[in-house]
């Protein structure tokens, strides 16, 4: 597999910005829990916040390799940030992408295109995580409006978006009906809880989306009534391809830690390097990204191709994110007690990564629905 | 206005060099390449010129051997209009061949404005620009720190040891720039989608009516090695406060660190 002249230069540009942009402050963004402000309109000055936007809506029209690329060489510094960039991108952009008509995509996606705010995307519940669509949000049309009631839990960027895509249930009974709606920031009845303390994506801020009495009008429904979970679907299929690039990128920045490391420490009179155990572990932490790379890179283009990706996406995420928890915990190991330091990176990369196997689908669910395919 | 920049592919400067085996020239196969880092100032320079209005185009104009067209999409990804590319292999000419091979490049264009990056980073040879200036008989001003375009002058500061300089230069002219004068841009993803719709014109040398032949080196490298680290191990003595005080005069004075 490999890149074409276009995607290397985005990657050495990504890869500079990030190496630039980011590294320097990741750890102070981890300890801070929260990354500047000032950081998304230097994203959305790369084009960085309207990846797959296309350039009608004022976007940079890339495909989703170039949105993969991307998040790599984000996650390989900090996947807080990089989490803020894909739930912006792949979720919140995605859905109105795909949801959303003409009018509302020249509404809301140039601003959010270009950076000028982030945007946030609100499924899951405190009741629904995994079954979303035993969501209890509710809407209730009333005149040229709909009126939106609940909470939404574990909403990346919740705290500071401009905008919000949220679904609630529009059909009658526990099991009706899902629609879904744009609701704009400063809608009143629309509030958000304290900034949740994570283990990882730390600098990413992560919050309840309240909805009290939040009057939306009507045009801002994405898409036709009821068909919210047919595209909630479609957002997070395409949302596990990409957002397996980040796990690649963790694992890869435990390798180049970890080799680095590995060449400089001495003990018992040579550098580490020169112990089997040490070489047989970068060995294997070397080949598991490069898997997890290659069918990350086959998902992909399968998607850019439009061929169908239910099962890749489920199969490439969970090998992806499992990969990388795993490499980095064997990083932490190569390092040592420093590896278990905050000083050394390894140690964030661990608790970053480990989100990517709960997030858009566990790895439980992501499993029985590969093993769903394989039914006689 | 138009304004040309001159740029260069050369090896990446984090990449690990090879001789060839006869001792006489860099082994360029497996070596990345990237644009000369003085020349992305340059470009850098020109683009903010007509982002504020005051030139309309930005014309790179590189001589390399086939494959710096990748390099040229890196310039026109950072945001120049289009590229004049003159496909010979550099390695085969001394700076005097590349300079007349550019001069002629160049005069197809008109410029007001050229400008370069004060050297090349790989044979850090500091010339072409400058014979470029002298082919063409424009004035030129070279390792510019700060660039102000005023009417059909420019004012500029020039580092020189221990300071700076400012000339005015009247227009059309030459400047070669040094680092610190800005802080070139990454290429955007929009930038990279649209450089691969710009236009790169192609010459050989017969289309600029030139030969070969006599601009081909009159320089012979008689032998090439790896430079050997030497290093300085100054100590310095004094109480502590002494000894930052002199580590801070070298870094800032002679190192040029700070
Ligand atoms: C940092 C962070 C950011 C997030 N960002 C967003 C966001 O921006 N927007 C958003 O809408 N959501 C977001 N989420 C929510 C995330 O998608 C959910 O946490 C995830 O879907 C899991 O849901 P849950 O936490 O309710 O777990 P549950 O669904 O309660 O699962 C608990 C456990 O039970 C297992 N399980 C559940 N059902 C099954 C089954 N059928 N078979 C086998 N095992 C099962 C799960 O695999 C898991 O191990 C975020 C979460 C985090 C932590």
């Amino acid at each position: 597999m490999t890149l074409n002249e276009d995607l290397l230069m985005l990657r050495d540009a990504a890869r500079k910005f990030a190496e630039r942009e980011i590294a320097p402050y990741a750890q102070a963004w981890d300890r801070d829990e929260y990354f500047p402000d000032e950081m998304i309109k230097k994203l959305g000055d790369q084009g960085f916040m309207g990846i797959t936007v296309p350039e009608e809506y004022g976007g940079a029209g890339g495909n989703y390799m170039a949105f993969a690329i991307i998040l790599e060489e984000l996650a390989r510094h900090d996947g807080g940030l990089c989490l803020a960039v894909e739930a912006h991108n792949g979720l919140c952009c995605g859905h109105i992408l795909i949801g959303g008509n003409d009018d509302q995509k020249r509404k809301y996606l140039p601003a959010l295109a270009r950076g000028d705010q982030i945007g946030a995307w609100c499924l899951t519940e405190p009741n629904s995580g995994t079954d979303a669509a035993a969501m209890q949000t509710r809407a209730v049309q009333d005149g040229a409006h709909w009126v939106i009631n609940g909470s939404k839990q574990f909403i990346t960027n919740g705290e500071r978006a401009g905008t919000y895509v949220v679904t609630a249930r529009t059909g009658p009974g526990d099991r009706g009906a899902i629609s879904a709606f744009i609701v704009e920031r400063g809608t009143p009845g629309l509030s958000t809880g304290k900034r949740e303390e994570k283990l990882g994506m730390r600098s990413s801020d992560t919050v309840v989306v309240k909805l009290e009495d939040v009057r939306v009008p009507a045009e801002n429904m994405l898409g036709p009534e009821g068909r919210g979970f047919e595209d909630v679907k479609e957002v997070l299929k395409r949302g596990r391809v990409v957002i397996s690039a980040m796990s690649v990128g963790f694992a890869r920045g435990a390798v180049e830690e970890a080799v680095k490391y590995a060449h400089q420490r001495t003990a018992f009179g040579q550098p580490i390097f020169e112990f089997q155990a040490i070489q047989h572990k970068l060995a294997d932490m070397m080949i598991q990204t490069e898997a997890a790379r290659l069918m990350m890179y086959q998902s992909v283009s399968m998607l850019d191709r439009g061929l169908p990706t239910t099962r890749e996406a489920a199969m490439t995420k969970v090998f992806a994110s499992e990969t990388a928890t795993r490499v980095a915990m064997d990083a932490i190991q190569v390092l040592g007690g420093y590896g278990y330091l905050r000083d050394y990176n390894v140690e964030r990369y661990m608790r970053d990564a480990k989100l990517i196997e709960i997030g858009e689908g566990t790895s439980e669910i992501l499993r029985s629905l590969v093993a769903k395919t394989l039914r006689a | 206005m138009k304004i040309a920049v001159l740029m260069k592919r050369v090896p990446d400067t984090a990449s690990v060099l090879k001789i060839t085996p006869d001792n006489k020239s860099v082994d360029m196969a497996n070596l990345k390449f990237v644009m000369s880092p003085y020349d992305e100032h340059a470009i850098e320079e020109a683009l903010k010129i007509r982002e504020a209005g005051k030139a309309t185009e930005v014309i790179v104009f590189t001589v390399g051997p086939e494959g710096s067209q990748e390099t040229i999409r890196t310039a026109l990804a950072m945001g120049a209009d289009r590229a004049v590319f003159v496909k010979e292999d550099p390695s085969r000419f001394n700076s005097k061949g590349i300079a007349e091979m550019l001069a002629a490049a160049v005069k197809t264009e008109g410029p007001e404005l050229v400008f370069a990056g004060k050297q090349a980073v790989d044979d850090d040879a500091s010339q072409v620009p400058e014979r470029v200036a002298e082919l063409l008989d424009l004035p030129h001003a070279s390792i510019v720190t700060k660039f102000e375009l005023n009417g059909r002058a420019a004012t500029v500061e020039r580092e020189i040891e221990g300071g700076s300089y400012t000339v005015e230069v009247p227009l059309p002219a030459l400047f070669t720039m040094q680092k610190g004068i800005n802080t070139p841009r990454y290429p955007t993803l929009p930038n990279i989608m649209k450089a691969k719709k710009k236009e790169i014109k192609e010459f050989s040398l017969a289309d600029l009516g030139l030969d070969a032949a006599k601009l081909v080196s009159g320089l012979e490298v008689s032998g090439m090695s790896l430079p050997r680290a030497n290093r300085l191990n100054k100590i310095l003595d004094g109480d502590s406060t002494e000894r930052v005080k002199k580590l801070l005069t070298i870094l800032r004075e002679e190192e040029k660190v700070l």
